[in-house]
């Protein structure tokens, strides 16, 4: 009853926001988000992590394919939920209502969005799955076509039509395993119980690792994301790099790994090799970026980069690290992208050779870009440095040379944050930088609780590992 | 938890937060006693693990930290007779720093935040020391390595000084991926991460296992990041960027000695890899001896001492390299002392000279500044290696093992701690002694530091003269009390490593022959500066092998033309070419594919049913002659 809840109440706190009208809309969206954080936050209080998929519901729904309408939680589902139940009232509360020209519709998309994933991370039947998976996308494409910056309608299209297509070879593979599935189901747990050739699994292996690369993105599917992510508008970024990179990643960890285990050690390694080139690869072009904004993209790249290696090492500390990466990333992601808005809106440019000496007006926000920064180049007692070692650690275990490239990840992260940190931050005041006030009021609170969470869910990942541990075992088997 | 070590690194950071948290209308008098009474407790209470320490290691567990399949990470900290040395020289000259501190940047607009960092620093350096297993040694390994890009760009408007605490960051991080990648191989392959299991279980493999081999030379790795070795030492100088007091602390007595005490702490690890061990003598001596050559010709008086750092780190290497640890690690205890003091001395010195750092500008200062010129004699003397000073015991320890394993490498360490006392003279004789080179301004506005600075100097020349005594050799009739305090740590590779033994005969005159050329080289220092009065020429008129090495020949240089601009221009062009043409060409490509390839189908669209039929029965006999061929 919980995950039901967990995907109504945003649905319908969506359409009432949107029905609003433009006054009360805000505080309907709020309150909304806020109430789902609040019931994910129960879940998780009365959450048994050894007793597998919890709070579920399960009704027979389109009888002629054997599909159900069923939901629950898991401790990798938990996680997901409770991360984005709690970036979205971030990020809702990030933004203002004059930044939008419809802000009800605004705030409806953010919600249905809401709701559509929390349906991909507690769908436990395939093609309910594969509905939400859809779903998700409508309201970020209108997201960014409808709010987004110059030349959004090109880029949009790409988007659309790039994450389009991986989802039609996850529909042909799904229909594909449904038919050859015994039981008549589209059952996670039936197909889990699939005994497939080495042939079917190959086949339906890339059908769906192309629907989830495209998604996440993995090198060399990425090129929509670094042109959506700088022209989306600020939260539209947010929800796209904070949450819903996770669902390609989500995608590995309940459909490739337990489904195809043939397939995945066959081609797992090139999926690595994919990834950390893709970690370099992204490395290297945030550090030559001249757009704050584009900069940030090209990093978030990078860490989606690390965490699929992680998940394809196939190693329980390759997938521990993905849980704890993946909320990492949504937690540091948000907060630079945050960063990255309130430049914009104080200094009126992301141009870096415009800024400069933000930290002597502005020391406060200079603090918590840097507490932030600590996160994403994974110094440890910070998140990132759980995440990455994890990761790393499941990494060299598969092969101890894909780590020494991997690894370059805490070289080169050092190298493109550390570069625009002093270019925005220190030094001589930029020509963009007079006008800069220091942050205050909600954005002060805003950035400061991500910075505290950068250090708390470093010092204590046990909580996370704790919780999906079980369920990423028994995944495993 | 009966045992309350904890304490100890929760002082500085208590302070460290309190201080970033405190209204800043507080006087500033406040901040910095608050910063150095953290200290203080956290050395008192070392004194304390001191006087309760059996030899036999205590663990203290904090919390689990992280756990994922059979990896366990506690955050523990581990009390022993080397992390109780360790813990003594961390807080005990960290205390006095921070003392010094409050005079030398009291006047400094944000020397809360200064005060704060280092209370950070020490937090981060005590985890290093302290931890029990490798991740929370790397934990503070990269927390000191924060705490060092922030105070080396402590003045952030300084473009030249973000760069350089860019520098150490991004040097360091090569380092620590090799730190990295040796822990992940610890891990694998004795299953855990903590020492006492890794140590005991390593103590069944052969000597010469290759595994072992590959463990710690990913170790060194992490070593000549964070201690400034060939070829990763060249932000060391840069780093001199930083206040003096963060010179002091962080670039000369503590954080930079972390790859020491790790090999220290390893000993059984690298007791078992030989070659790593000649390795490491190898690039020790190679960086002794190729800094103690750029010393000789700088100018900056922060540049020769930082130099000086980075070759007696080298010489601090080439005693574990030689398997002589307590030696390595004896002179890491009495380089802090004289070299502290020798930085401290420095500050005091640009303090009296209104912020200058050329020696050449400088001169004749004794007589304005005489703490400061007598604690700087006596840290000289101690680091040239005169007897009965700290440096000559430590040097002498290590330059004896050195001559056991290869009398060759003995005559280049001999050539080394020549240099080492010639630049150091030069550098006395520049400063202090002849006329005054600088401006009447300066002249006028001489004066010799407030007590808050000059104490610390004194108590750190007191140890600088006595600190030798820790451990006097049996030769000389002592008791090698610091061997003793130490056997527990390095016993198990003292049973598995052949000692060649050199006579005490041999030792004395090795001593003397040391102590002989030392001396010499002293008087050719005194020749040149004192009796003949000459400065250090203008780069226009050297030589160019002078020029070269006044040049730090020059890698700078090449690191940047050869590496860094290099991959910045390939990042560039990949930007363009791959990743604007190739891969998203492919992928705009396909959706102009398919606008043409449509656009062709369409024409198939005629209209004509006569022409629907011929492609229909085509279609059919298609097919079936398909299913008839397969």
């Amino acid at each position: 009853m919980i995950t039901t809840l967990l995907i109504l109440i945003p649905f319908i706190g969506g359409l009432l926001a949107w029905a609003s009208g433009n006054k009360s809309t805000r505080y309907i969206a709020l309150a909304t988000s806020i109430a789902t954080l609040g019931l994910a936050i129960y879940a998780i209080a009365n959450f048994d992590s050894s007793a597998g998929e919890q709070f579920s519901l399960s009704l027979p729904w389109i009888k002629a394919i054997g599909s159900n309408f069923h939901v629950g939680m898991d401790g990798i589902s938990i996680l997901l939920v409770a991360l984005t139940a709690f970036l979205v009232p971030v990020i809702l509360l990030s933004t203002k209502d004059e930044r939008y020209s419809n802000p009800a519709l605004f705030y409806g998309l953010a919600l249905i969005m809401e709701s559509a994933l929390i349906g991909v991370f507690t769908a436990y039947d395939a093609f309910l799955f594969y509905l939400f998976w859809e779903l998700a996308l409508i309201p970020i494409y209108f997201i960014c076509l409808l709010f987004g910056g110059e030349g959004r309608f090109k880029i949009t299209l790409k988007f659309f039509a790039y994450t389009l297509a991986g989802s039609l070879l996850m529909l042909v593979g799904l229909v594909y395993l449904r038919s050859i599935n015994p039981e008549n189901s589209f059952e996670f747990s039936s197909l889990y119980k699939m005994a497939l050739t080495n042939g079917q699994q190959s086949k339906l292996f890339w059908m769906f690792v192309a629907a989830f690369a495209i998604k996440m993105p993995i090198f060399p599917l990425h090129t929509w994301q670094p042109d959506t992510y700088t022209n989306a508008p600020a939260q539209g970024t947010m929800l796209l790099s904070g949450i819903m990179s996770k669902m390609g990643v989500y995608g590995l960890i309940r459909v490739i790994i337990p489904m195809f285990p043939n397939a995945v050690s066959e081609y797992g390694h090139l999926l690595i090799v994919l990834s950390i080139v893709g970690i370099i690869y992204g490395s290297l072009l945030a550090w030559v970026q001249t757009d704050f904004k584009r900069l940030i993209a090209y990093s978030s790249f990078a860490h989606i980069g690390l965490i699929a290696a992680g998940v394809f090492s196939n190693t329980q500390q390759g997938m521990d690290g993905a849980m704890v990466q993946m909320i990492a990333h949504g937690i540091n992601a948000v907060g630079l992208f945050i960063i990255v808005d309130y430049v914009e809106r104080t200094a009126g440019t992301r141009s870096i050779s415009a800024l400069g000496g933000i930290r002597t007006i502005a020391p406060a926000f200079a603090t918590l870009f840097l507490l932030i920064l600590l996160g994403s180049v994974g110094l440890p007692l910070t998140n990132g440095f759980v995440g990455e070692f994890l990761l790393l650690s499941g990494i060299f275990k598969f092969k101890a040379s894909a780590a020494l490239f991997a690894g370059l990840t805490m070289i080169l992260g050092a190298v493109y944050m550390l570069h625009v940190y002093q270019k925005t931050m220190l030094g001589e005041e930029g020509t963009a930088s007079k006008g800069f006030a220091d942050v205050k009021g909600l954005d002060f609170y805003l950035l400061g609780v991500l910075a505290v969470l950068v250090f708390i869910s470093g010092i204590f990942p046990n909580f996370f590992t704790h919780i999906s541990g079980p369920a990423v075992e028994l995944l495993m088997k | 938890m009966e045992n309350f070590a904890w304490l100890i690194p929760f002082f500085p950071l208590a302070g460290f937060l309190l201080i970033s948290f405190l209204p800043k209308s507080l006087p500033k008098g406040f901040f910095g006693a608050l910063a150095a009474a953290t200290i203080l407790g956290s050395f008192l209470l070392s004194v304390f693990q001191f006087l309760n320490n059996t030899g036999e290691p205590v663990t203290v567990k904090v919390f689990d930290w992280i756990s994922s399949g059979n990896l366990h990470i506690p955050f523990s900290f581990l009390i022993d007779p080397l992390s109780i040395v360790m813990l003594l020289v961390v807080t005990g000259i960290g205390f006095l720093i921070h003392v010094y501190s409050i005079g030398y940047m009291i006047h400094d607009e944000r020397f809360p935040q200064f005060m704060s960092y280092l209370n950070l620093f020490v937090f981060f350096m005590l985890l290093l020391v302290m931890g029990d297993n490798y991740i929370v040694m790397f934990t503070g390994w990269e927390g000191v390595g924060l705490c060092s890009y922030l105070l080396i760009g402590f003045w952030f408007k300084n473009t030249d000084y973000n760069n350089a605490a860019k520098k150490a960051f991004i040097m360091n991080r090569i380092g620590d991926l090799g730190f990295i990648l040796g822990i992940f191989l610890i891990w694998i392959t004795f299953g855990s991460v903590t020492y006492s299991d890794v140590f005991s279980s390593a103590e069944g493999f052969t000597k010469g296992d290759t595994t072992l081999l590959a463990i710690t030379l990913l170790l060194f790795i992490g070593a000549m990041g964070k201690s400034a070795q060939i070829p990763l030492y060249t932000w060391l100088p840069d780093a001199m960027a930083g206040p003096t007091p963060v010179s002091a602390l962080i670039h000369a007595a503590t954080m930079v000695t972390a790859g020491i005490y790790m090999i220290a702490r390893s000993n059984i690890l690298y007791t078992l890899a030989p070659g790593t061990l000649d390795f490491i003598m190898i690039i020790g001596m190679a960086t002794a001896l190729m800094a103690a050559t750029i010393g000789l010709f700088q100018n900056d008086i922060k540049k020769v001492l930082a130099y000086s750092t980075v070759s007696q780190l080298g010489y601090m290497f080439i005693g574990l390299g030689a398997g002589a640890y307590t030696a390595g690690v004896f002179h890491l205890v009495t380089h802090a002392f004289f070299k502290a003091l020798l930085f401290l001395g420095a500050g005091s010195v640009i303090h009296a000279m209104g912020g200058e750092q050329d020696i050449r500008k400088m001169g004749g200062l004794k007589g304005h500044i005489p703490i400061t010129y007598w604690t700087f004699l006596l840290a000289t003397i101690a680091i040239a290696g005169l007897p009965p000073f700290a440096g000559f015991f430590s040097k002498d320890e290590i330059l004896a093992h050195v001559y056991a394993h290869s009398p060759i490498l003995w005559g280049f360490g001999i050539l080394g701690s020549m240099m080492t006392a010639f630049y150091m003279f030069r550098l006395l004789f520049l400063t202090f002694f002849g006329k005054f080179r600088g401006t009447k301004h300066q002249f006028e506005h001489l004066h010799e530091s407030p007590l808050v600075m000059t104490v610390p100097l004194m108590v750190l020349a007191v140890l600088s003269v006595v600190g030798g005594f820790l451990n006097v050799p049996e030769v000389l009739g002592g008791g090698e009390s610091l061997k003793h305090f130490l056997k527990p740590v390095f016993e198990a590779s003292e049973l598995r490593s052949f000692e060649p033994h050199i006579s005490h005969t041999t030792e004395m005159m090795l001593m003397g022959f040391a102590v002989l050329l030392a001396g010499f080289s002293i008087f050719l220092a005194y020749t040149a500066f004192i009796t003949k009065d000459e400065l250090p020429v203008e780069e226009e008129e050297m030589s160019w092998f002078q020029r070269l090495v006044y040049n730090k020949y020059y890698v700078d240089e090449a690191y940047d033309k050869v590496i860094v601009k290099p991959l910045h221009w390939i990042s560039g062009k990949t930007e363009k070419y791959v990743e604007g043409q190739i891969i998203d060409g492919a992928v705009e490509g396909s959706g102009t594919f398919t606008l043409t390839l449509s656009g062709l189908i369409r024409q198939l669209q005629t209209g004509h049913i006569g022409f629907y039929l011929i492609a229909m029965v085509l279609a059919v006999v298609f097919i079936f002659s398909m299913t008839v061929i397969f």
